[in-house]
């Protein structure tokens, strides 16, 4: 995040436990790999790198949006029916990003038809609202939205990366893969492509990320 | 916080929310509206094998597609601008009640003949559009959608590389008799003029392009057979 360090007068705004909100849940207490939340988004659309990023710039969206409106409201809402208040704030959110993805970028819409509309269910968005949002101010709870998001975008785009490269031999659709591996009898590997890949990457990228944060090692 | 408290705050919230919505809808609609017709253009013109962007879709689609008609499944003509004809709400009708668009193309003095299909896929609806020679049997270019088949497995029908595998094939034998081209599983055996290699792990999205080039085309046959004839 480079703003972070741009002027001393924001100073307050990023202040060490703001930053914290944005980078604990790239690293330590990311929703995917840690928290393991979220996990069957990351199965269904992280075939191809492109659909991930799309997906991950909505949620970003959706989720920064949510925390703030939900954070806004948060001394208003009956506590009795704060999931429904919460539900309906991301659904909304979610069907104004489709309505626009379909009447600005209509290809990219295209692609993600179903996608978008799965962002509602996905469990991160209404963990952080019931877990932060309620409880905190609105531009905390917006660092709170943006960086688990991210957190989620990067395991996205990380799963992404690899089915794409290794299930089909290209990046964001262009080749990428040179024609001499495939003389040589190098193929892409069509099991990359199916969801159980996904869960597997998944899993080798919570390995790594424990190998490399032995701290997270005896939380679970 | 009282129930009536609970209730006023939830009837509010809805209220917000419907208006909001429905504002975006209304205003987004004409835009949306927009970039379906252009869609609805590209898709044609693929079939006969003219790329278009966006930009140039308009024009290129006044130039080529010179007449468009609705016939029914006698192959008689109807009343009406085949454009706006959506096939979604003819495959429910009966055969006979049914209003079957046809685009006709003339590029550069050769003439195709354009005819949308739709059926279903694995999750949901699949259509696309079949460009035929005027022989009335050869398929000159196909283009198929999808509304929500797997990524990477059924929504390979949208693909080029699928859809170019329908160049050349027919839909009548050599004797005349209705034949439309398959979908197999595996690869199509070499030379066989009415069958293209199906997709790996998207079996049922290829029996969905089967069926629906099968029951879309069979719908025209008088038609075509009429074509021919005349």
């Amino acid at each position: 995040m480079s703003e972070n360090n741009t002027s001393k007068q924001k100073e307050p705004l990023f202040s060490h436990r703001n930053q914290r909100l944005l980078s604990n849940p790239l690293g330590k207490d990311n929703p995917i790999t840690v928290q393991v939340l979220g996990i069957c988004s990351v199965l269904a659309i992280t075939v191809q790198l492109r659909t991930s990023l799309v997906m991950a710039i909505s949620v970003v969206a959706v989720m920064g949006l949510a925390n703030v409106i939900i954070s806004v409201l948060r001394k208003t809402i009956p506590p009795r029916i704060r999931i429904i208040v919460q539900l309906t704030v991301i659904a909304s959110l979610v069907i104004l990003v489709d309505q626009l993805l379909k009447a600005y970028i209509y290809d990219v819409s295209r692609q993600l038809s179903v996608f978008v509309g799965l962002i509602i269910t996905n469990c991160i968005i209404m963990g952080r609202l019931e877990a932060f949002a309620l409880n905190n101010k609105p531009w905390p709870s917006f660092l709170d939205g943006v960086g688990n998001a991210a957190g989620y975008g990067v395991v996205l785009l990380t799963v992404g990366f690899f089915r794409e490269l290794l299930g089909s031999g290209t990046l964001l659709g262009y080749p990428v893969i040179p024609n001499f591996l495939y003389d040589l009898g190098y193929e892409n590997n069509g099991f990359m492509i199916l969801p159980p890949m996904a869960l597997i990457t998944v899993g080798i990228i919570i390995w790594v990320h424990r190998h490399r944060d032995r701290n997270l090692v005896d939380i679970s | 916080m009282t129930n009536r408290y609970v209730f006023l705050y939830a009837s509010a919230m809805v209220v917000v929310v419907a208006l909001l919505l429905s504002g975006a809808a209304t205003l987004l609609r004409p835009l949306q509206e927009r970039n379906m017709r252009i869609e609805k253009m590209q898709n044609i013109l693929a079939a006969v094998n003219i790329p278009a962007t966006r930009a140039e879709v308009e024009n290129l689609f006044d130039q080529y597609i010179t007449t468009t008609k609705i016939v029914n499944h006698l192959g008689e003509e109807l009343e009406g601008d085949a454009f706006e004809v959506e096939l979604q709400d003819e495959i429910r009708k009966d055969l006979a009640d049914r209003q079957l668009p046809v685009f006709i193309a003339d590029i550069d003095g050769e003439v195709f003949y354009i005819v949308p299909i739709r059926g279903t896929g694995l999750w949901g609806p699949i259509w696309g559009y079949v460009g035929l020679e005027s022989d009335m049997a050869t398929i000159a270019g196909a283009n198929f959608d999808h509304a929500s088949e797997t990524p990477g497995l059924g929504a390979e029908i949208a693909d080029r590389a699928f859809q170019d595998q329908f160049k050349g094939k027919r839909i009548f034998d050599e004797a005349g008799n209705f034949h439309p081209v398959r979908v197999v599983k595996g690869r199509a055996p070499a030379g066989d003029l009415h069958a293209v290699d199906g997709i790996t792990g998207g079996t049922i999205t290829s029996n969905g392009v089967t069926n629906m080039l099968r029951d879309g085309l069979e719908a025209y046959k008088l038609y075509f057979e009429k074509i021919k004839t005349s």
